[in-house]
């Protein structure tokens, strides 16, 4: 077998035994991604001479020594590209840094290898936004992979990474997770630095990890967290060892189940499979209750106010002056300003700077963004009555299966509906993880299904614990793509 | 909020960017019908409501004020698309 096929967990017991190099891996890895990466079209880049000098050198007495780590295009690994999947970056940019992310997976030992596609500016759920076309569904070509951490999840699904880093704003980690089978954690706001992550929303965005398995996320999270000087938003505390709550039972966990998320319109075979998960975790000792978010039904809208809001102005920063595309057709500044942007930026991208735009001009300030960072203390203070009760929360990952490409052709709104269960976690700040709960049949072709875990702030460990503990009662995460 | 129609070539202008009529007329409306969407706020009573801008309580976060090693000029030039004599080079902006 393949060692691109393995997970973390089990290349470090490999490597530490020294029955394999970091250099082996890379050559198996290197191989596949050959074979697969020109049909799948996950990575957008792939630094194989820095990765292979990395390797050689690798010193496997860290905790990820010589594990190859893949990036998504909008982390900053120093000296790579970092195209966000957008035109406006893909002529000639080079990081200028290492992300906070990316320096702690360096000295923990991992190698930055590749970088993956998104939705450009990492806004959209399918790729589809991509300046340099969709990455497929491993499972069926024909179908999206999720977004926006698509190439992530494509990667990890179809063993042409071991594991990946995504960004998680409205749910850009755990949807293409379930989309594609594998394991996406968002962690609680504020417990990764965003240094070095080009920034979207900066008050949802978060980096974690999109893995093989729920021990894989916990490794991975050990080394992404802890406060950043960098990082105004990054919290002063305590980081336990998540790999620690792998392993325990969950006998006794309260698992609660939002009414507001079990409704009409989850296709039916996700239902099916998240009523069995619910079964299976009630079979291994969890309580399960019935519980309610009665916000809801406003998540999207506040959403739709505040992400582009805080995304027009942080992407007044492509001006074709510092770095990226400039227009060669500009007659004076603001002509400059105007076309650099027009010719560089897509249609999802340019959609979300207008919305964003008007509902921070002056007259409707408040009317808008005032109005949605209220309507966000209610999601908010839903989610915290909620754990009063409950330790952790139970939903789909998304109410739909992957979709064909195009199925959202020009509905932008249509789109945004299928992340109702993923962008509530955002505004709450909290931490989130989507495992696979099983598979639905169409046209012939087996899809995946995620399950949503949700935790409170701060409370990864029992996420873990709780993914873990089901994902080792199944075998879901056992099954792989056909190599199409 | 509700019924707002969307002034497109002022925001495109706010926003600094060139659109072609067809995605003037496009967006107009894909952005109309959103924001009629996002009317659903006004359902809700949120005068007594305090604002979220974030959602973990950290507040007038500083670091101590030491000079540390940054970027270089040659560094900070280095993705520059058009460059000259140690800066970013702009379009004129001031006649003779």
């Amino acid at each position: 077998m393949s060692l691109a096929s393995e997970t973390i967990a089990s290349l470090r017991s490999k490597l530490q035994r020294k029955e394999i190099t970091s250099s082996d891996i890379l050559a198996d890895l290197t191989a596949r991604i050959g074979e697969t990466n020109p049909a799948l079209k996950a990575y957008l880049s792939v630094d194989d001479a820095s990765a292979k000098d990395e390797a050689s050198r690798a010193r496997t007495e860290l905790p990820l020594g010589g594990i190859p780590i893949a990036f998504k295009d909008n982390i900053n690994v120093e000296g790579q590209p970092c195209t966000c999947g957008s035109r406006i970056l893909a002529e000639n940019y080079r990081a200028p840094y290492d992300a906070t992310v990316t320096k702690s997976l360096r000295a923990a030992g991992a190698i930055p290898h590749g970088r993956l596609n998104l939705d450009e500016f990492a806004m959209g759920s399918s790729t589809e936004n991509s300046a340099f076309g969709p990455t497929l569904n491993p499972w069926d070509h024909t179908r999206a992979p999720g977004g926006s951490s698509g190439g992530s999840a494509a990667a990890v699904a179809a063993d042409i990474a071991i594991a990946a880093l995504g960004s998680d704003t409205g749910g850009s980690i755990r949807q293409p997770a379930a989309f594609c089978g594998c394991v996406g954690l968002k962690p609680t706001y504020g417990r990764v630095s965003r240094y070095g992550l080009v920034a979207f929303a900066s008050s949802l965005d978060q980096i974690g990890p999109i893995t093989k398995t729920v021990e894989d996320a916990a490794i991975l999270l050990n080394h992404l967290c802890g406060r950043d000087p960098r990082d105004s938003t990054s919290l002063d505390v305590p980081v336990p060892d998540f790999t620690a709550a792998i392993g325990r039972d969950i006998k006794g966990l309260r698992i609660g189940l939002p009414k507001e998320y079990f409704v009409d319109g989850i296709h039916a075979g996700i239902r099916s499979a998240v009523d069995a998960a619910v079964k299976q975790l009630e079979s291994l000792g969890a309580h399960i209750e019935e519980i309610s978010l009665p916000h809801t039904d406003i998540g999207i809208a506040t959403y739709y106010i505040i992400a582009p809001a805080e995304a027009s102005a942080n992407l007044a920063r492509f001006d074709g002056v510092r770095y990226g595309h400039r227009s060669k057709n500009a007659s004076d500044l603001l002509d400059h300003y105007i076309s650099t942007r027009g010719e560089g930026f897509g249609p999802e991208v340019k959609r979300r700077i207008l919305l964003g735009t008007y509902v921070l001009s002056s007259g409707y300030y408040d009317a808008y963004y005032v109005k949605a960072q209220k309507a966000r203390t209610l999601i908010r203070d839903d989610f915290t009555k909620a754990f009063e009760k409950v330790d952790i929360i139970l939903s789909p990952t998304s109410p739909v299966p992957p979709f064909r490409f195009g199925a959202h052709g020009d509905d932008p709104l249509g789109m945004y509906l299928a992340d109702a269960f993923t962008i509530p976690v955002n505004l709450a700040g909290l931490p989130g993880i989507s495992v696979p709960c099983g598979f639905i049949v169409e046209d012939g072709k087996q899809l995946p299904v995620g399950l949503q875990l949700i935790g409170q702030p701060l409370d990864e460990s029992n996420l873990l614990r709780v993914a873990h503990a089901y994902e080792q009662s199944t075998s879901w995460h056992r099954q792989k793509p056909a190599v199409q | 909020m509700s019924q707002h129609h969307i002034d497109i070539h002022r925001i495109a202008t706010l926003a600094r960017l060139k659109l072609t009529e067809d995605e003037a007329v496009r967006y107009s409306g894909q952005l109309d019908h959103i924001l009629n969407y996002v009317s659903a706020l006004d359902a809700h009573d949120l005068s007594n409501v305090e604002p979220t801008a974030h959602a973990m309580p950290v507040f007038d976060v500083v670091r101590n004020d030491e000079s540390a090693s940054s970027f270089t000029s040659a560094q900070a030039l280095d993705n520059a698309p058009k460059k000259s004599q140690g800066q970013f080079q702009m379009p004129r902006v001031v006649e003779e």
